[in-house]
């Protein structure tokens, strides 16, 4: 069911704490390090830029649907929702907690760029932190669900972090990729990647193509209620497998044959042709039951 | 320094490796017995096939040989570049790599990097930061992007920026500054034998090397204090699920 424009609450407008207020039951949520028990980044201090208390995350516990649940959302409108390292400190912390205590899940909304320009190589190293936990915590049987649909998306390492999570749930606004197109333009020049062309960045980065390809396994509408239903439903069915040598190969061949197939395509339109959409340039206009409903209906 | 020098200098009991599309895959003999030698050469800028030939091959070697050590050679300038590599999910690929050299470790395969001249960002994340201990060449570049890209980016003065990597090893390049916070167990002054040989034995106990400590290691050599104080609170902090 679709709630009306009403009721409905932008996934994308929201702030962090926003976002983990509509997700989890009401008023289970309950804050680790809060801005009274924190300090901002020296680091960002001594750059003479503001800090803040929370450093651009949230974590906690708390529960959705009564089970328990360990959470943490990044702030996208602080420097991006950028990784420095008290910001991946409390990732990597939550993330090892969860290893002992064994929550239904860890979710993990974010929004984030990646690496935190300002403290680079605290950044990049505790982008690796995180890596290890979250494959530790899956290991330990605890789904790890990214869900993405915030103005930054998820770039960088956090992209390559959201691809190491049980499941990406992705809105039709977020985006998930490695370098940013901005990036790409001003290394490799407009030709390759114009940034300014909204449809094109979408078409490469965006949540419709993401769950087209099948990067990302649900498509949910810019709605927190409704991201708090998806993963309400992912996590009802899914059980985390161990960690095995077969699903590795199975990724393997899966990503092997991707390359052979699509490998020289440069806009989303060309692989959902490929992949048997009778009319690509609709895509863009669907809305999300639509778009779901064409995927369903692809030739496997 | 040239591979093969690098890898004679590694390896005098001999090493058989293939170089292909600046993809290294191979095997040689130490002191413990035979390893497997993969990495990238050449400033490799890592995309979905180099990530997919370097996966493919440790699944290959936990398949074939259970327990043989996995040594890693790091030289990439970050990830490729491209419009068509971001529309198949490099991420996802490079992600994929991680998963594999994750669970090389999970199934009991002791491994190590050497940077031996270009780690950066994303290609460095995908399989040197992931082994259970990374090692760089004394003249290798660490970095997530030099300062000069750095200024202009965060829009605060290159020579700020200058003045400010002399007393601070948080964001400035260099091999030195990621060993100061952890994340580099430490420098060798040239490849050798024997440094890799004690590397290597360094792994004999299971939980030292699957453990990673690399926060712990940072707030000992003091170059990352306030992450360990972060992981104790959030560890201990009161909050039930």
């Amino acid at each position: 069911m679709i709630p009306s424009l009403a009721s409905r609450h932008s996934w994308f407008e929201a702030t962090a704490r926003k976002r983990i207020a509509g997700l989890l039951d009401p008023g289970s949520f309950t804050e680790i390090l809060p801005p009274a028990a924190s300090t901002p980044s020296p680091h960002l201090a001594k750059l003479d830029l503001p800090g803040a208390f929370d450093d651009g995350i949230v974590i906690g516990c708390g529960q959705l649907e009564k089970q328990p649940i360990f959470i943490a959302a990044q702030e996208g409108q602080f420097i991006g929702g950028a990784v420095g390292e008290i910001h991946g400190a409390k990732l990597v912390g939550l993330l090892k907690r969860a290893v002992r205590e064994k929550p239904a899940a860890v979710l993990l909304l974010i929004d984030s760029g990646g690496v935190r320009l300002h403290e680079a190589n605290a950044g990049l190293i505790a982008i690796s932190e995180i890596m290890r936990a979250v494959l530790a915590t899956r290991a330990a049987g605890v789904p790890v669900l990214a869900l993405i649909g915030g103005s930054c998306g998820a770039f960088g390492g956090m992209g390559i972090v959201a691809k190491l999570c049980s499941a990406i749930l992705i809105s039709e606004e977020g985006r998930l990729a490695l370098s940013g197109p901005e990036v790409i333009e001003t290394v490799a020049g407009v030709e390759e990647f114009d940034s300014k062309d909204r449809a094109l960045v979408w078409r490469v980065t965006g949540g419709k193509h993401r769950y087209l390809m099948g990067d990302c396994a649900m498509l949910v509408e810019d709605d927190v209620s409704a991201f708090r239903a998806a993963a309400t439903a992912f996590l009802a069915d899914w059980q985390e497998p161990a960690p095995s040598v077969g699903l590795l190969r199975a990724t393997q061949r899966q990503l092997e044959n991707r390359l052979t197939a699509y490998g020289a395509y440069r806009d989303g339109l060309q692989i959902w042709a490929a992949l048997g959409v009778t009319n690509p340039e609709s895509v863009p206009l669907l809305d999300r039951d639509s778009l779901v409903a064409l995927k369903e209906g692809l030739p496997t | 320094m040239k591979l093969n020098d690098i890898l004679d200098a590694l390896f005098p009991a001999g090493h058989t490796v293939r170089v292909a599309n600046q993809v290294i895959t191979g095997v040689a003999q130490t002191a413990q017995g035979t390893v497997a030698v993969l990495g990238t050469t050449d400033a490799a800028a890592i995309d979905h096939a180099m990530a997919l030939a370097l996966s493919g091959y440790i699944l290959d070697t936990l398949e074939q040989h259970p327990g043989r050590p996995l040594v890693f050679l790091v030289d990439t300038c970050g990830q490729a570049l491209s419009r068509s590599q971001e529309l198949l999910c490099l991420n996802g690929s490079l992600a994929h790599l991680a998963q594999c050299v994750d669970l090389a470790r999970r199934q009991g395969h002791p491994s190590l990097s050497l940077v031996t001249a270009n780690a950066v960002s994303g290609g460095f994340l995908s399989f040197g930061l992931m082994a259970d201990r990374c090692y760089a060449l004394a003249d290798a570049q660490v970095r997530v992007m030099d300062l000069k890209a750095m200024a202009r980016v965060t829009k605060i003065a290159h020579e700020r920026l200058l003045e400010l990597a002399i007393s601070s090893p948080i964001f400035a390049p260099g091999a030195e500054n990621y060993r100061r916070m952890g994340g580099i167990e430490a420098i060798w002054e040239r490849p050798s034998a024997g440094l890799l040989e004690a590397a290597l034995g360094q792994g004999a106990r299971a939980d030292e090397r699957t453990e990673d400590r690399r926060i712990a290691l940072g707030a000992e050599r003091g170059g990352r204090n306030l992450a360990a104080a972060i992981l104790q609170t959030v560890d201990s902090a009161l909050a039930a699920a």
